[in-house]
């Protein structure tokens, strides 16, 4: 460790690899349980301690994922829902009558999911019920608010915000072009969507101001915020794009901060939970962790050329996990 | 380009309604080709076939925010695409049927816009099954269909046993008036050899290999389609009706001179953004001054794409050709452009 422009600090030898045997399209934790979204049919659990498991929660494709930290909710071309828990078990939420595409899910607050197939989405709240909304187009994307029962519904030419729960009319945020991921800001005032165009769309809610962020050399697929809420980091360029949030104008008229320049696309972000840290997935295989007040990067995987798919911390911060393109996953432990 | 060929080829079927896209599917689909397809469909319940990957389709034109009207993509191919390469290696190939109402731009256009559909799958051919009795009609009264028979790289004229030959010919030659690049076959039954709809590599700058048109094949007329590079295709040809189509038209440019790369590419690029919006389809072999080696290009609307292909031959002749197909194309501005592009 004597010369420092060679060797930049590694937690690589502290990796559990895994052979997925199929590729890996998302990562969460549930405890201490990682879990690794394959793109057919199953989940692979990862207890810390302990043997992997697979368990099948569908009968082909698995199209989208989200965890609320207590269950991981998938949605699959076979027209379920599945919830799972990290002792794998599996609950099906929903099937769709016609068998159509469930596209997006994702959790909220009180055990609500929601999900969609094509211009159709649902909420099924903690109870049980389940509501339905049908948007102009197809959904792109859905998030619930951090507080109260609202969701988020990202379609061509803007995003509908719903409120399941209550009777008056869906509102409506318009900005032409097709929206993708979509995603509030933690402090629940500004809402932000990935669109078609490698740029980001997002509105101020409480004046409903239009904010652009662009820039960008591809679709930008991966949006994390930091502990705090004040920085949105993003994939899509080829360093890591963080957006600053802290002020009551958000990003707007300022530039982003612009970290880990390799020349190389980032595809996947994650904030650490509680620390002001990323881990960053590149398209070549690299994975990086980089800390925001210093600039200070840990090497946590080395390119392979094959691209990072699946990035996920657990809710300490002190287990990591990556997935990539072919099957190949590790947890990495920083405690 | 050794990476396309691990990208899943994608054959668009078009047709105006009636005009037998289902049965042409259906066919593919039962026959033993040993091979799997992923089929993207506008309406359920109407494949006869039991196949576990139709997916059924919005068909959702989106226009891309960058100002470009003609830059439009189908947002729900790119959401289905992106779901049926999780299931990767499950199939061979991917069919997109359209309705009969679709233009087929927006779908092309999936491909060469979205980064990520782009980088998994290839298009292959539009593939346009047109009505023998009807077409005629429908070429009058619905710009759909026109459109469809403009963009076609392969037409079947169907339902054959429904016309004479004498109503066969006109229409040959009506939709020769529009396209006379496409490769054309007469079917009952949508009945057709698989090998003349798939794996047609349309839009493989690597197989671009001439881009004669097509000429009639009338019986007993057959005649040398390979004289002088000079002949345009706007005359009749053994006696055959010839249409000249009021508003589809194709053009076709060429010279023996050696272009200058620096003049025709600002010239290309600017046609097709000022002019995309009328330019359906283009095609070219060029031969650039000091250059070695063939360039080819293939455009949609205001989308070019070109690459050096191969080196030319020696006992090949170094000519350009360059031909569009399109709506009111402004014809005397194209050929002066490219006349000023030789070196």
């Amino acid at each position: 460790m004597t010369d420092a422009s060679t060797s930049t600090p590694s937690v690589i030898e502290r990796t559990r690899h895994i052979a997925a045997g199929a590729p890996i399209v998302g990562a969460h934790f549930l405890g201490r349980t990682a879990v690794l979204v394959l793109g057919e049919e199953a989940l692979l659990l990862v207890p810390e301690e302990g043997e992997e498991r697979r368990v099948a929660v569908h009968g082909g494709g698995i199209l989208s994922a989200a965890s609320d930290g207590a269950r991981v909710v998938t949605g699959g071309d076979d027209g379920k829902v599945v919830a799972s828990g990290a002792n794998g078990d599996i609950e099906i939420l929903a099937t769709d009558e016609k068998q159509r595409w469930i596209d997006r899910v994702a959790t909220g607050p009180d055990g609500a999911v929601a999900w969609s197939a094509g211009k159709t989405a649902h909420v099924r709240t903690g109870k049980g019920e389940v509501r339905t909304l049908e948007v102009p187009s197809s959904v792109g994307g859905l998030a619930f608010a951090p507080k109260g029962l609202r969701l988020a519904i990202a379609h061509y030419n803007g995003v509908t915000l719903w409120f399941p729960n209550a009777k008056a009319a869906p509102e409506r945020f318009e900005w032409r072009g097709s929206h993708h991921e979509v995603n509030f800001s933690p402090d629940g005032k500004f809402l932000l969507t990935a669109m078609q165009e490698p740029m980001l769309h997002g509105w101020r809610l409480h004046d409903r101001k239009d904010m652009r962020m662009s820039g960008y050399s591809a679709r930008v697929r991966s949006l994390s915020w930091t502990a705090d809420g004040g920085w949105l980091a993003t994939s899509g360029a080829e360093q890591l794009i963080l957006w600053p949030f802290s002020s009551k104008d958000g990003p707007m008229g300022k530039t982003p901060r612009q970290l880990a320049a390799f020349g190389v696309r980032v595809e996947v972000v994650a904030c650490h939970p509680k620390q002001e840290v990323i881990a960053i997935g590149y398209e070549d295989g690299l994975v990086l962790l980089v800390r925001l007040d210093d600039g200070a990067e840990i090497l946590a995987k080395k390119p392979d050329k094959v691209p990072v798919s699946a990035l996920a911390w657990d809710g300490a911060g002190t287990l990591l996990a990556w997935g990539a393109e072919d099957g190949k996953a590790g947890t990495i432990s920083l405690a | 380009m050794s990476e396309s060929t691990d990208k899943i080829p994608v054959t668009v079927l078009t047709g105006y309604l009636g005009a037998g896209k289902t049965t042409l599917l259906n066919r593919i689909l039962s026959e033993p080709h040993g091979k799997k397809y992923a089929v993207i469909v506008n309406e359920f319940g109407e494949i006869g076939i039991d196949n576990e990957l139709i997916v059924n389709a919005d068909e959702e034109v989106f226009e891309m925010n960058n100002g470009c009207i003609c830059c439009t993509v189908r947002g729900d191919l790119i959401r289905i695409i992106e779901g049926l390469m999780r299931r990767k290696g499950k199939f061979d190939a991917i069919i997109v049927e359209t309705t009969g109402l679709a233009d087929p731009a927006p779908v092309a256009q999936t491909f060469f816009v979205d980064e990520n559909v782009g980088k998994r799958t290839k298009l292959d051919a539009v593939v346009t099954v047109a009505d023998a009795k009807w077409l005629k009609e429908r070429l009058k009264d619905a710009p759909e269909a026109k459109n469809q028979i403009a963009f076609a790289d392969v037409i079947l004229i169907n339902k054959t046993d429904l016309v004479t030959d004498a109503e066969l010919r006109e229409i040959e030659a009506r939709i020769r008036g529009i396209n006379p690049y496409a490769k054309l076959h007469r079917t009952e039954r949508a009945n057709i050899a698989l090998s003349e709809v798939l794996g047609r590599n349309a839009f493989d700058l690597d197989r671009i290999l001439d881009i004669e048109p097509e000429f009639l094949h009338a019986d007993g007329h057959d005649h040398d389609h390979h004289h002088g590079h000079d002949h345009k295709h706007d005359h009749s040809h053994g006696g055959l009706k010839h249409y000249h189509d009021e508003d589809m038209q194709s053009l076709s440019l060429s010279t023996d001179k050696p272009l200058n790369p620096d003049k025709f590419f600002p010239w290309v690029q600017d046609l097709v953004a000022k002019d995309g919006p009328s330019i359906l389809r283009c095609k070219g072999i060029l031969s650039f001054k000091d250059d070695p080696e063939r360039f080819v290009i293939q455009g949609v609307h205001m989308i070019l794409d070109g690459d050096h292909q191969r080196p030319w031959k020696d006992d090949e002749k170094r000519s350009s050709r360059l031909v569009f197909i399109g709506r009111k194309l402004p014809e005397e501005k194209i050929r002066n452009g490219f006349a000023s592009c030789v070196a």
